[in-house]
């Protein structure tokens, strides 16, 4: 039963990393860059739910309707301003632009929230009994692990059946082509980059009602650990960035329970450097061959 | 170095039957620069509405460089491309497409791993136009685009004898399939002007006959204007009603095939200067 208590937290936890790896794995896919500030999004959607919440008093689905509206307009923003202008430029310096921009949104945060920490208040209170209440679930668990597999079925019938879901994969193998057959590569990557802002305004809102608490760097790790998850998954590919995530979250959950709390994260990136050396594509992600 | 150049009236090589029309394309005076370099210079060309048009000339010449100057690959540092009379100075890659000039690539840049269909109704998209909410909806407009999509895809497809591979990964597709397909993934963005990039590059005697069959049953079946690299001799002299030849980046000849032929500058550009005797 106690197994059973860390799985299910694992998975909740996998979910959430699992939401935000789909936004690195889209970006990455078909903008062919890694978003480090992707974390940072997170927290802007965590303390623009907050806000809203704190002191407009907003039901908990209109203030994550908000963030999910913030985000939205933020990445698209961050994207025609930051890294538009790059689009031809080696991918190391869109790399520490980006990065870049991970920081000018945690301070712009400091700023104007201040360093302490906030007490968020969760979404959904109160858990579920179960075996004659061996077993607790809290509904936010259910609701980000439910969360997590509509947006993951969403994201996979958008990408396969609708008509930008196409373009985005023509956009995905090769720019120049698809520009020749009309499509109009702006707009595709500016999709991209609201698609995945707008995971990240939920993952947001999930994280911080998972850990009721909330900071400028309240996304930093979740980030890195999503990036990690889209790597380990198979990156550019988005049932790897789900498979990937949800692994992540139970390792480190039972790693945390079974080994050691504190060395919890040194074996979820040992495991991922593991799994890179037998699979150097990621769990799910194809190698291919060079031609010669 | 050329000796004297052939005084060809750039009208000259447009068939009979589109003389009258507006050209589909005319290039003035175009030309691009990299760096000192002019890749492409001076190059003026106009093409008839329905014409099959070659344009050869030796490796380097600068051929695939004006079939990216008049996709807006490169900007043109100098000159006027007039697509249908509309100049196209202000326009993306994406909006020369729409505005009815589609290609295909000398090495193939298939969508791989979408399917067949995929790459063609991708391609076809850029037309549609339903909205963004009615595809999250998938309201009736949606559905209906969606088929006529499918439907056209299919008919394209079956011009080349291609339908029963709709569903096929084209990344797995035999080479010749790949070179038909992207004609095809061209011809679904609905152009009035076609470049073809080497179509008969890497195939054998056979499917070259049959590539050039299926250049005349384009021509015939749409009503547009085709204009092919190619260096197989052969196809070029048998289909092409105008040809254009490069050399160094200028234009070195224009005229029917017959006049290319006994053209003693191209001979030249082509073999090098014969010794005199």
């Amino acid at each position: 039963m106690e197994f059973l208590s860390y799985l299910i937290s694992g998975i909740s936890l996998g979910s959430i990393y699992a939401i935000i790896a789909l936004g690195y794995t889209m970006v990455y896919g078909i903008a062919k860059m890694l978003n480090f500030a992707h974390g940072d999004i997170i927290m802007i959607g965590g303390y623009v739910s907050f806000c809203s919440m704190y002191y407009l008093n907003l039901p908990p689905i209109v203030a994550t309707l908000l963030a999910v509206i913030a985000c939205t307009v933020l990445g698209i923003v961050i994207e025609r301003l930051a890294y538009a202008p790059l689009r031809s430029a080696p991918s190391l310096a869109v790399l520490i632009t980006a990065i870049g921009v991970s920081y000018f949104l945690q301070n712009s945060a400091l700023l104007i929230w201040k360093a302490a920490a906030k007490t968020y208040p969760p979404v959904v209170a109160g858990a579920v009994q179960l075996f004659n209440g061996q077993l607790t679930i809290s509904y936010i668990s259910l609701l980000t692990i439910a969360a997590c597999i509509v947006i993951m079925l969403a994201l996979t019938t958008f990408v396969s059946k609708s008509k930008m879901g196409k373009a985005m994969r023509a956009c995905s193998e090769d720019k120049g082509a698809a520009q020749l057959m009309g499509i109009n590569v702006n707009s595709t990557i500016s999709a991209t980059f609201a698609i995945g802002s707008a995971l990240a305004a939920i993952a947001g809102v999930l994280l911080c009602s998972f850990n009721t608490s909330l900071m400028p760097t309240t996304g930093s790790m979740p980030g890195i650990k999503a990036f990690t998850a889209a790597v380990f998954g198979g990156i550019g590919s988005i049932p790897g960035a789900f498979l990937g995530g949800l692994l992540l979250g139970i390792i480190e959950a039972l790693a945390k329970a079974y080994i050691s709390t504190q060395l919890a994260n040194s074996i979820v990136f040992a495991v991922l450097i593991v799994v890179l050396l037998v699979k150097p594509a990621g769990l799910l992600g194809k190698i291919v061959p060079e031609k010669v | 170095m050329f000796g004297k150049l052939v005084p060809v009236p750039s009208g000259a090589v447009i068939p009979e039957r589109d003389i009258g029309k507006r050209p589909i394309l005319n290039c003035i005076n175009l030309g691009v620069t990299f760096g000192g370099l002019k890749a492409v210079d001076d190059f003026n060309l106009m093409i008839g509405r329905t014409e099959i048009a070659g344009l050869i000339g030796p490796n380097g010449a600068g051929k695939t460089t004006v079939f990216n100057l008049l996709t807006k690959v490169y900007q043109p540092t100098h000159g006027t491309i007039l697509l249908d009379g509309q100049d196209t100075h202000n326009m993306t890659t994406a909006q020369v497409n729409r505005a009815g000039i589609a290609r295909t690539f000398q090495n193939i840049r298939l969508f791989n791993d979408l399917t067949v269909e995929e790459n063609v109704t991708v391609a076809m998209d850029a037309q549609m136009k339903y909205s963004m909410v009615s595809g999250i909806f998938r309201l009736p407009s949606f559905w209906k685009e969606e088929k006529v999509a499918h439907e056209r895809a299919l008919e394209l497809l079956s011009l080349f004898h291609m339908q029963d591979l709709a569903n096929v990964k084209a990344g797995s597709l035999p080479y010749g399939a790949q070179r038909r397909l992207e004609i095809v993934r061209a011809l679904a963005t609905n152009p009035s002007l076609l470049l073809l990039d080497e179509p008969a590059a890497g195939m054998n005697p056979s499917e070259t006959a049959e590539l050039m069959e299926n250049i005349r049953k384009i021509r015939d079946t749409f009503q547009i204007a085709i204009m092919l690299i190619e260096h197989d001799m052969n196809l070029v002299m048998n289909i092409c009603e105008g040809i254009c030849v490069l050399n160094f980046g200028r234009v070195i000849a224009k005229g029917s095939p017959e006049e290319i032929q006994s053209n003693p500058v191209v001979i030249e550009a082509y073999l090098g200067k014969q010794k005199e005797a």
